[in-house]
């Protein structure tokens, strides 16, 4: 516990108590509509946090972290529609299977040593490959789509995860919290430590003796397999998988805009930015919906993100702690 | 299969590959020097396509004769971007760049749909269906004249590079930015010429585009990242890698095309970026760095 | 209203603490304008629609075009003596994610039903927005045969699903065929890799068979929907020796291969397409002389029936230079499903909207075939496909006899021919 919660001072503590215990209720309060673009932050604040893990804690910048999410989600939905295993047993496969394809994109990158930019662009080529590749499998349904069959609609069937929207919304809150709990105790850990100490300089670190290819690769594997999971979940909400809406670099841009905006590197960072650009997005759409022109919300939605970038570069967290008073807790506040 | 139709498609994928080339030569410019990877790279060329759709509409103006003019738009553009939104983010990390050109892109994208829409439109030029047969050889005149105005282009660009006074200042402030800076080399204007020049490459192959292909506001993506293949490919930063490239890539597709089923192509660029990226990240024709 | 699902709280009477939670997460704006439509619902008068499609996004184009049979709609609904609609625009940006949060957000703001949204992954997850809610939603298009085959309750479509497209098709070319008095031996089929392109592919080898079709499929070209040249399929295409092309295309790529046919002086017997792209106004626009001799099997309009008439009209009247086709005609009649339910039921109640839509019997309507019907999977397997072909910047309606006002022009004239 204290490991969880060293250092943060006791209103900081309050603040968050509170903020889960509404999101707790949430769903008792509000209508579907909310409800519906919660789940949305949700999802983007969970793999906001598994991104993060990679580039926050240990500097590997992945665009095409979507490919995870991806593999996973088509895992799942394979095991379901093919063989009828459900996403309870699914979810290990699915894991299993994008622990496997981030350590092969990590092995390759650290092992051939490609760094930032290049590591970047490795990363959205595996990515775009993989979206071609499974536009041609059959059996993953190609270009015509994947779809779970939708049944059980009435009641709530949590093996099977079939059901309504707010079991959906309470497993991506839990996974998002155990999320958090996990990313805290990581960096608090001495892994964490040799992560930010690879993040800030690569030479040093490598200097003093951290094992750069081992530990970078242990980053990759975890993110790839927290991404895999929401996955899963993400297969089992939608119900309905298309190989471009999954591994696109689109969606891998989507996956992590929210982090950026939040502050990478920081541990709120992630679910900050999800809570500010979603409900950014919904509120631009009922702003300019009398202005009735196409793009009109999307082209105000980028001068946001780009007047954020501009004067929030350290991402709005930092900030935001700072404001609350929270910014002497060095460790999973903003950056040191 | 008969063999001419493997000439035939070997011809046209290099004719394609060389405007495909110019259009990277504006990403390689850009990161060669400033060090900033533009992802915001095909929308821009996407509104020099545009605003060569407006001059061809409405004043009858060849696409190709419109090159000079766009560029000119789009090196101001370009110049702006650097020096307003591109500098205040060069000091950050990868990704906060990354972010701020998405944004810029996403604005661009919807800036473009709400002028002119979401359907595709082209240039339609008196010469558009005309092409050459030589024996079993079809060459099709747009392609043609696009291939070498690109070659041109690009021609004039490597010419500026390498002889005048500030082509060699740009080199410089690549090469060594802190070298550049000790000897009083005025680096911000510089930066938002290379910026500005990156652009109006951009301009000049968006209005070659044109008379390929049909532009819409969505088009933009594909060729960033095509793009960055061929940059990879060539050498990041080398000129003569992107031109390089670029024909690589044209031609190695429609071979591709030929051979496996065309869907598959794009697949088999990506895997070429994955091979050179491990293989020789530095490109091609690239310096090896660090 | 009757919600009848999972047991969720009522959502009345919490405004306050609503309004105390959005505060907290910082996202006041999410409800600026939703809680005043929440008093709306209850009132009567004219039926709620909400109309979600690809505004903006990578089919921003089609979307547009779809929004013209939204916009023709009300005079003459006026005309037919239907109830007035109240449309309420929803954007899925072309984004299945959005689209969701899209049908959610209508439905809060009142809608009562649901229509859209051209896109088979954007139509399938409001499809289950609608289930869970209750609220009826009439597919405009989408082809994707799972869609409603999944028991859904509550989810109409009045739109083939690709094997239906498929089969006629080849009725209709046979048609063709007979009254043109020749048949080409061989075909090589294109086709976009996308999720109409590969469905009707897959359709192929099962339907085929069936129909003892003239032609042999010389070989089988897919592309990349992205595609930004498409020199090499045609090239391959043309290698294969085949007399016709069979293609199933989107707008973009119908555009580039007709330019390249031209280009590589390829002037097949016939264009034989399957999918959108070679009849609409873009097509028609861009390639002047060049648009003409294709044949176009795909879902469309009876010329002869009296409402295409008036739909013909109102569209010239908004929009001169606008042919109308695919999409004005299957938006428009998922709106006409809607206003017929809603007179019919008397009421916005979804239950009773969604049982007066079960029961659907429009004989007077735009759509080639016997009308709109559905059956007990909620979808119109009535529908019956037309050929179309490209004369003059016009289209004229070949096949099937019943439903055509000419006859097809047979061979296409080669493309050199036409000065």
């Amino acid at each position: 516990m204290s490991r969880l919660f060293g250092g943060v001072p006791i209103h900081g503590l309050a603040m968050l108590a509170v903020c889960a215990f509404i999101l707790v209720v949430a769903p008792y309060f509000i209508s579907d509509y909310v409800l519906s673009v919660l789940i949305i932050v949700l999802y983007f604040a969970y793999v906001g946090q598994a991104w993060n893990l990679m580039i926050g804690f240990a500097g590997q910048l992945s665009l095409g972290h979507a490919l995870f999410v991806g593999v996973g989600a088509y895992t799942s939905a394979a095991l379901f529609i093919h063989f009828g295993i459900g996403p309870w047993v699914g979810v290990f496969a699915a894991v299993a299977a994008s622990v496997l394809i981030g350590s092969v994109v990590g092995y390759l990158g650290f092992r051939f040593s490609i760094r930032g930019v290049y590591f970047a662009l490795l990363t959205i080529a595996f990515a775009e490959f993989t979206n071609i590749i499974v536009d041609h499998i059959r059996w993953l349904g190609g270009t015509e789509g994947f779809f779970l069959p939708v049944s059980n609609r009435e009641t709530i069937d949590l093996l099977n995860l079939r059901g309504s929207q707010v079991m959906f919304y309470y497993v991506i809150l839990a996974l998002t919290g155990a999320a958090l709990v996990l990313c805290r105790l990581l960096l608090n850990s001495k892994l964490g430590l040799y992560w930010q100490a690879i993040r800030e300089d690569q030479e040093s670190a490598e200097a003093i003796g951290v094992h750069l290819f081992r530990y970078k690769m242990i980053a990759v594997a975890i993110s790839s397999g927290l991404s895999g999971i929401a996955g899963v979940w993400y297969a089992f909400y939608y119900n309905n998988l298309f190989p471009e809406t999954t591994f696109s670099t689109g969606k891998s841009i989507e996956l992590i805009l929210g982090t950026v905006v939040g502050g990478v590197g920081t541990l709120f960072g992630p679910i900050l930015g999800a809570f500010i650009l979603t409900p950014l997005g919904e509120l631009l759409t009922h702003l300019t919906e009398e202005f009735k022109l196409d793009g009109i919300k999307q082209f105000f939605w980028g001068l946001c993100v780009a007047g954020i970038v501009l004067f929030r570069p350290a991402g709005l967290w930092p900030w935001i702690s700072g404001l609350l008073g929270l910014d002497q807790r060095r460790d999973g506040g903003g950056k040191p | 299969m008969p063999v001419d139709i493997y000439i035939n498609v070997a011809v046209s994928g290099l004719l394609t590959g060389l405007i495909y080339g110019l259009s990277a030569l504006g990403l390689s410019v850009i990161f060669g020097v400033i060090r900033i990877v533009n992802f915001a790279h095909g929308e821009i060329m996407v509104i020099g396509m545009f605003i060569t759709l407006v001059l061809f509409r409405h004043l009858g103006i060849d696409p190709l004769m419109s090159i000079p003019f766009v560029a000119v738009v789009l090196f101001g553009f370009g110049y702006l971007l650097q020096d307003y939104v591109v500098r205040p983010v060069a000091h950050l990390a990868d990704h906060m760049q990354f972010l701020l050109m998405a944004a810029v892109a996403v604005i661009l994208v919807s800036a473009c749909l709400m002028i002119f829409g979401g359907d595709a439109q082209g240039a339609q030029v008196s010469y558009a269906y005309d092409s050459y047969r030589i024996g079993p050889l079809i060459v099709d005149k747009v392609r043609l004249l696009a291939g070498l105005t690109a070659l041109i282009v690009a021609g004039a660009l490597f010419a500026f590079f390498r002889y005048s006074r500030t082509g060699k200042a740009i080199r410089a402030c690549g090469d060594n930015y802190m070298g550049a800076l000790v000897v009083g080399l005025n680096v911000r204007h510089l930066f938002a010429l290379t910026f500005a020049i990156g652009s109006a490459c951009l301009g000049a192959a968006g209005a070659i585009l044109l008379l390929l292909i049909d532009v819409h506001p969505y088009l933009g993506p594909a060729y960033t990242l095509l793009a960055f293949i061929i940059v990879i490919v060539g050498g990041m930063g080398s000129l003569p890698g992107a031109m390089l490239g670029g024909i690589l890539i044209g031609t190695s597709e429609a071979l591709a095309g030929v051979i496996l089923q065309p869907s598959l192509k794009t697949a088999f660029s990506f895997s070429l970026l994955i091979l050179v990226l491990l293989l020789r990240p530095q490109g091609l024709l690239g310096k090896p760095t660090q | 209203m009757s919600r009848n699902l999972h047991k969720r709280p009522a959502r009345a009477g919490s405004r306050i603490s609503r309004r105390t939670f959005t505060a907290g997460v910082g996202a006041v704006g999410l409800l600026a304008g939703t809680a005043p439509f929440n008093i709306l619902r209850a009132q009567g008068g004219a039926l709620k629609v909400g109309v979600l499609l690809p505004r903006s996004g990578v089919q921003a184009g089609i979307g547009q075009d779809c929004q013209r049979g939204v916009e023709i709609a009300p005079g003459i609904f006026k005309d037919l003596g239907l109830p007035n609609l109240t449309i309420m625009n929803g954007d899925t940006e072309s984004n299945p994610q959005i689209a969701r949060a899209q049908a959610e957000k209508l439905i809060n703001e009142g809608a009562q039903l649901l229509v859209g949204a051209f896109d088979s992954g954007q139509t399938t997850t409001i499809a289950q927005v609608a289930e869970q809610k209750g609220i009826p939603f009439v597919i405009n298009i989408a082809a994707a045969p799972p869609i409603t085959e999944q028991g859904y309750k509550f989810v109409f479509r009045n739109f083939p699903t690709a094997p239906t497209i498929l089969g006629d098709a080849f009725a209709n070319q046979k048609e063709v065929f007979e009254s043109g008095g020749s048949a080409p031996k061989s075909v090589a089929f294109l086709h976009v890799n996308d999720t109409f392109g590969t469905a009707m592919q897959k359709g192929i080898d099962a339907v085929m068979p069936k129909f003892n079709m003239p032609y042999k499929i010389a070989d089988t070209i897919s592309y990349d929907p992205k595609a930004r040249d498409l020199s090499v399929e045609v090239a391959k295409a043309k290698a294969t020796g085949a007399e016709a092309l069979l293609v199933v295309s989107r707008l973009n790529d119908a555009i580039l291969l007709t330019r390249e046919l031209v280009k590589q002086r390829w002037s097949p017997m016939a264009v034989l397409s399957m999918g959108p792209g070679w009849y609409e106004d873009q097509y028609l626009k861009t390639l002047g002389k060049l648009s003409d001799g294709p044949l176009s099997f795909v879902p469309w309009y009876d010329p002869n029936k009296k409402l295409s008439k008036q739909l013909e009209a109102a569209l010239k009247k908004a929009h001169p230079d606008v042919n109308l086709n695919t999409n004005h005609i299957y938006t428009f009649e998922a709106l006409l499903v809607a206003a017929d339910a809603f007179k019919r039921a008397g009421s916005a109640d979804p239950r009773a909207l969604a049982d007066a839509i079960r029961k659907t019997n429009i004989t007077e309507n735009v759509s080639t075939g016997p009308g709109i019907q559905f059956n007990e999977k909620g979808q119109n397997d009535k529908l019956k496909n037309s050929a179309i072909q490209n004369r003059d910047g016009k289209l004229v309606t070949v096949a099937p006899k019943a439903a055509s006002n000419a006859k097809a022009e047979w061979p296409m004239k080669p493309y050199d021919k036409r000065g």
